[in-house]
């Protein structure tokens, strides 16, 4: 018995292993779509921002009323808040797109129920909470507040706007929501360093991490 | 054999139903103006899925009195033209508004003829691309009304606006469009007032339109002509309004 089942460990557990840590063509495709979709929304979201760098609470807010806090920014009007959105809206379209792509094929697929639902060797506890909470909790959310930014929307579905507090809340907690992508990013970037740059970015472009040959 | 004509079978149904889908979304007109270049495609898919999936004549959220803003900020400055000034020192008496283009009855319009027409007002809220906002009321003549009054041509896709001329700028410093839709849409006001007074020098005397649907920079200020048009090709360099040459999209629902 004892042999038999240290037989089957080994042979059986380092292609688990791999296995495990493999991605998908699907999973590497969306992820890089939605990397550069990230730079262009940080990108274009901090040009808009730069127009007008101070945050309000409640339906209204402008120079002269009362307000939250600011950043210490020149008021940048007229010029880059143009590109920015025209760029901002341009690549919401790109991301939400290749996230609607990734979320039905992660649920059709049962990436979602292996790696992010229930426990395997590939995330810990915390990470799976994380990835959670960002797929299902906060990209959603800023999805919901910057279309509770749009008055042709909020015409159509005040709710959007009015469960939030009014536009000038929508707009701050936008804020807050891109801030906090921001910080899932560098603590991102963090753990791939940490779990081995070179193999974890190989393993996201070639899909493994290019060591073990008869796994290719 | 059977591989070539199996994608020959699915490019060809692609290619018809791309080739009539475009020729919907014209006959529709989901194709915004500033449709060219890289961010055409998002002013595009932004424009047109606003027209297809949210129903028509949608109301903009209307506020209480008590909503009104003490503080009303505004972009961009009164005409700094003599003949402004003029106008301004007595009362815009000398003012007209011009209705031309594709209707059967052009108009041209004094300030005392608007303020007789039919009275609408509404309080909205106001935001500007940049970020701020207030909450205001807005009064004056339904521009529907003034459409009807002049009898707009069934072919006619746009309603011009264009502010008082200044050097250099023989249409107005700022000059826009808007599809039918919006320029029918019921709260789409030709103000002459705003919290219950004339409508301020910066805040566009003697006429504005307001259309609550859409970020602050579409409610053109200092009016002078309406042109009713089935194409925005002639005027500038044909995107329908001074914004998209300033960088900034002709639709101004998000």
């Amino acid at each position: 018995m004892a042999t038999a089942e240290s037989a089957y460990l080994s042979d059986a557990t380092p292609a688990n292993a791999v296995e495990a840590q493999r991605h998908t063509a699907l999973v590497r495709v969306t992820h890089w779509i939605n990397a550069l979709s990230f730079f262009g929304l940080v990108i274009s979201g901090f040009a808009i921002l730069i127009a007008h760098p101070r945050f309000y609470w409640g339906e209204t807010g402008g120079i002269g009323t009362p307000y939250l806090f600011e950043f210490p920014l020149p008021y940048m009007k007229g010029g880059p808040s143009g590109w920015g959105r025209n760029l901002h809206f341009l690549v919401a379209w790109i991301c939400v797109a290749n996230g609607l792509v990734y979320a039905l094929s992660g649920f059709v697929t049962r990436h979602f129920r292996r790696h992010l639902l229930t426990a395997n060797p590939t995330y810990d506890p915390l990470q799976r909470r994380t990835y959670t909470a960002l797929i299902f909790g906060l990209l959603p959310f800023l999805i919901w507040t910057g279309f509770a930014m749009s008055p042709a929307i909020t015409a159509s579905a005040p709710a959007v706007v009015t469960l939030l507090g009014g536009q000038q809340s929508a707009r701050t907690l936008h804020l807050f929501a891109a801030v906090a992508i921001i910080v899932f990013f560098g603590g991102h970037i963090v753990m791939v360093y940490l779990a081995g740059f070179k193999r974890r970015f190989l393993a996201m472009v070639i899909g493994h991490e290019g060591t073990d040959k008869e796994h290719v | 054999m059977n591989k070539p004509s199996r994608r020959m079978v699915i490019g060809a149904t692609a290619g018809a139903a791309g080739l009539a889908a475009a020729r919907l979304i014209s006959k529709y007109g989901m194709v915004p103006p500033d449709h060219y270049g890289p961010y055409g495609i998002g002013q595009t898919l932004t424009y047109a899925s606003h027209r297809i999936l949210m129903p028509k004549q949608t109301l903009a959220r209307e506020f209480d009195r008590s909503q009104i803003s003490t503080v009303a900020s505004v972009n961009g400055l009164p005409p700094p033209t003599d003949d402004y000034k003029r106008m301004v020192s007595n009362g815009f008496a000398d003012w007209r508004l011009t209705v031309d283009g594709m209707v059967t009855r052009p108009l041209t319009l004094s300030l005392a003829d608007l303020k007789g027409m039919p009275v609408r007002s509404h309080i909205t809220h106001q935001a500007c691309e940049e970020g701020w906002s207030f909450i205001a009321e807005s009064t004056g003549v339904q521009l529907s009304h003034i459409l009807n009054l002049a009898g707009v041509l069934p072919q006619a896709k746009y309603v011009m606006f264009f502010s008082i001329p200044e050097k250099g700028a023989p249409l107005g410093k700022k000059w826009g469009s808007l599809d039918m839709e919006d320029a029918g849409h019921p709260q789409t006001l030709l103000a002459y007032g705003m919290n219950g007074q004339d409508l301020p020098l910066d805040h566009g005397a003697p006429l504005r339109v307001r259309v609550p649907r859409q970020l602050g920079f579409k409610s053109l200020k200092f009016l002078t002509r309406l042109t009713v048009t089935d194409t925005v090709k002639p005027y500038g360099k044909g995107w329908g309004s001074s914004s998209p040459e300033r960088g900034f999209s002709w639709y101004g629902g998000i």
